[in-house]
């Protein structure tokens, strides 16, 4: 099958092979470690605490949860006592609200049961079962799940895409579980088929991932409304608009959202949950991070119950490099992933990995001139002109900037990659982008 | 652990710096500047050495003078004075390679802020420079002779088409650079390899030269030239002398002094052909690469201006920047 793509981009190296062939491993929380469990895992106000300080609490209990409409209920990945409910650093660099909770080492577990086939018949019990399991886009965005299930009644969507692109450099979760779990995964995918009785499902993977498409292919085969579809190696690939459009040549409009074009996009991680979560009722407790880049010891994918500390995980892992030590750590990949500096901030639901760089790959590069290359208009996947965006944006001409199509940016650092003069060009527009002073 | 760099993404950047842009194209050069010394002998040469040494001394000194950092490293003042020592006569004196590379670096480039901030190719714009102040100098021709051991003076092929008059030169004279002209700019081969080893490193794209060229080839072949002896309508000909082929690859596509956007490289490419077609043709000089890439470079902020690409998912009524 012909692999499809969106226009302009950037072939970052992607450095895959560090962790590409190494299993899924489970690591597990050991007697008296501290878990993490921030309110605020998705897109949308943060939840409530539903425990107090000196509780015992058991896995997949709910700790917290809210009423707002735009919320994701959050669950014990451990057993053990919630010692205090305060201040935490997240992966994101933030500062936030978090119950914190001691393991006991017993792993006592709530009984865990899944929808009856004839539930699984009905798209409500489908919505009700993902709401209650705490699922958000475990891609990054962390965008509540049910939410996203439950499109404007004008939008009438026709197509299901599962993001399988994963074109982040370095990262190799996505990869592992579509090998490892590909029925899972599918059946995620067909649970939200369930949700859109009037749609298809696209599977889409990046060409550099034949392992992927394959076991894809081979897990889905006879089944008549999902398709795998090759999609060609660049970055974003994944990113929603651009695999909305190399699969249905479809653009969702300025300001729009998928759902406007007819689509609704999860990624790998999250079919696979709401897989779970249907099938065997079990909450969002778990997910499975890639750890790599220069400076860490084994690369690897790790499947860890959410809360754990980074610097835990990084331990259980096998630590960082001794004769070349970490310079720059990177919650996610390195294209759109935070740098972050304190890892005892745990890992969340959106959180996909962590990047270790040495001090080689950390370096900050100096800035030059801009030559007029256009090499940034070739990359910009949004048809955008990043450098004369960069421009406006740096001399605070915020109303040009808007004219110019600015808050249109996703973020991608497409235009800071291509550029050979080293400009700080997603830098200097995101900084705008979320300037105090704009006026939308 | 030690203390940690912290910065907003994208963590990783490409490999390309302007270092290596620059050294491509020098690199790119250089086939081209080797037939120049096999042509035209040791005099080539020397006019290629002054005027990249002036180009560098200038764009030192000026820096040193001003305080400013010192930008020797980008190679970008090797590339002025190597394309201008390219676009002079062979027989051209010292000193004017010298004062040509002094007016490209100082007043084409460094007073309106260095590189990429140049308005115009600095080269072409010492070139101009050069040809208005010296005229006799900058258009006698000599005969290209292995190593210039017998130079004579010659006739360009663009004087003779002029005159509506196929030159001697064969086909073949062209290809190698057996012909008289700027010493950069006679051997087709070698300029063609240069130019392949730029796209293949995507330092430029296809774009400029192919619509350039394909421009100019399409316009004298309807157009023919009519000449005392008849209409002559020799497009391949026309394409393969002069500065065309050294214009097309190496100096419109001068990133400062083209459009950014891709349809502005595709309109700024057409206006290049046009004009140098016009000029060739109707106007009084026999050549028109230099005056008209020097004129298209002035429409480039137009360009850029009105040429933005569509954005991705603009509703249909507010299509394209209004900056």
């Amino acid at each position: 099958m012909l692999a499809v793509t969106f226009k302009r981009g950037v072939h970052p190296p992607d450095h895959k092979e560090m962790a590409a062939d190494v299993p899924i491993q489970k690591l597990e929380a050991k007697e008296g470690m501290e878990l993490i469990f921030p309110l605020s895992q998705h897109i949308g106000p943060p939840c409530a605490p539903l425990v107090n300080v000196g509780d015992e609490v058991v896995i997949g209990q709910k700790i917290a949860d809210s009423q707002a409409r735009l919320t994701s209920p959050i669950f014990a990945s451990i057993s053990g006592k919630v010692t205090a409910i305060g201040p935490a650093a997240a992966p994101n660099g933030a500062q936030v609200q978090a119950i914190f909770i001691t393991a006991d080492g017993k792993n006592t577990t709530l009984p865990f049961t899944g929808l009856s086939a004839q539930e699984q018949a009905s798209p409500q019990k489908i919505l009700e079962a993902v709401h209650q399991a705490g699922i958000v886009g475990m891609g990054g965005a962390g965008f509540p799940a049910q939410v996203k299930f439950s499109p404007p009644p004008t939008d009438t969507i026709d197509t299901v895409i599962l993001n399988g692109a994963e074109c982040e450099p370095y990262l190799t979760c996505d990869y592992r579980l579509m090998l490892e779990d590909p029925r899972t995964i599918i059946k995620g995918l067909e649970c939200m088929l369930q949700l859109f009785p009037a749609a298809k499902g696209i599977i889409g993977i990046e060409c550099n991932k034949p392992k992927a498409i394959e076991s894809m292919m081979k897990a889905c085969e006879g089944m008549q409304r999902i398709t795998v579809q090759p999609l060609q190696t660049k970055y974003p690939q994944g990113g929603e608009k651009q695999l909305i459009y190399a699969l249905t040549k479809r653009e969702v409009p300025s300001g729009g959202l998928p759902s406007n074009v007819g689509c609704i996009v999860s990624n790998a991680a999250t079919a696979r949950a709401i897989g779970i979560a249907v099938a065997q009722g079990t909450p969002l407790i778990r997910r499975v991070v890639t750890l790599s880049g220069s400076a860490m010891n084994h690369c690897g994918n790790y499947d860890v119950p959410l809360g754990m500390k980074l610097s835990d995980v990084v331990e259980l892992a096998g630590g960082f490099s001794e004769t070349d030590p970490p310079k720059k750590l990177i919650s996610g990949g390195p294209m759109m992933g935070n740098a972050i500096f304190d890892l005892s901030a745990p890992v969340t639901k959106a959180c996909s990995g962590l990047v270790a760089f040495n001090e080689a790959d950390a370096a900050l590069p100096a800035e030059q001139n801009c030559i007029r290359c256009g090499k940034c208009i070739e990359a910009c996947p949004m048809g955008l002109m990043p450098t004369t965006l960069s421009k406006l944006a740096r001399k605070g001409d915020l109303e040009g900037f808007v004219a110019n199509h600015g808050l249109d940016c996703i973020e991608c650092g497409c235009c800071s990659f291509a550029c050979p003069a080293k400009r700080y060009l997603a830098q200097s527009i995101r900084a705008a982008k979320h300037s105090p002073h704009l006026k939308r | 652990m030690d203390r940690q760099i912290i910065s907003s993404t994208p963590h990783v950047r490409s490999k390309d710096t302007v270092q290596s842009v620059m050294r491509d194209v020098v690199i790119a050069l250089c086939p081209a500047a080797f037939m120049g010394i096999y042509h035209y002998g040791a005099h080539a040469l020397l006019l290629m050495a002054v005027s990249i040494a002036t180009a560098m001394f200038s764009e030192w000194a000026y820096e040193k003078a001003l305080q400013k950092p010192s930008t020797l490293s980008d190679c970008s003042a090797i590339i002025t004075g190597l394309l201008l020592a390219m676009n002079l006569p062979p027989a051209a004196p010292l000193w004017m390679a010298a004062v040509g590379s002094v007016f490209a670096i100082v007043m084409v480039k460094m007073l309106f802020g260095g590189l990429g901030q140049n308005f115009m190719n600095p080269a072409l714009a010492g070139r101009a420079f050069l040809l208005a102040s010296y005229p006799v100098e900058m258009t006698s021709w000599t005969s290209a002779s292995p190593f210039g051991l017998d130079a004579v003076s010659t006739a360009t092929p663009l004087a003779s088409l002029k005159q509506g008059v196929l030159p001697d030169a064969t086909m073949l004279d062209l290809l190698t650079g057996n012909i008289g002209g700027c010493l950069g700019e006679t051997c087709a081969i070698a300029l063609l390899i240069g130019a392949a080893y730029l796209l293949y490193k995507k330092v430029i794209t296809w774009r400029i030269p192919a619509f350039y060229i394909g421009t100019v080839f399409i316009l004298t072949a309807i157009l023919g030239r009519t000449g005392e002896s008849g209409t002559l309508h020799v497009p391949l000909y026309e394409i393969l002398s002069g500065g065309l082929l050294l214009g097309a690859f190496f100096m419109a596509t001068d990133y400062a002094s083209s459009p950014m956007t891709p349809l502005g490289q595709i309109i700024y490419a057409i206006g290049c052909g046009l004009l140098t077609t016009l000029i060739r043709l109707y106007g009084s000089y026999p050549e028109g690469v230099s005056y008209s890439i020097l004129i298209m470079n002035l429409c480039v902020p137009l360009l850029d201006r009105y040429t933005a690409p569509r954005i991705f998912g603009a509703r249909k009524k507010e299509k394209g920047a209004k900056a």
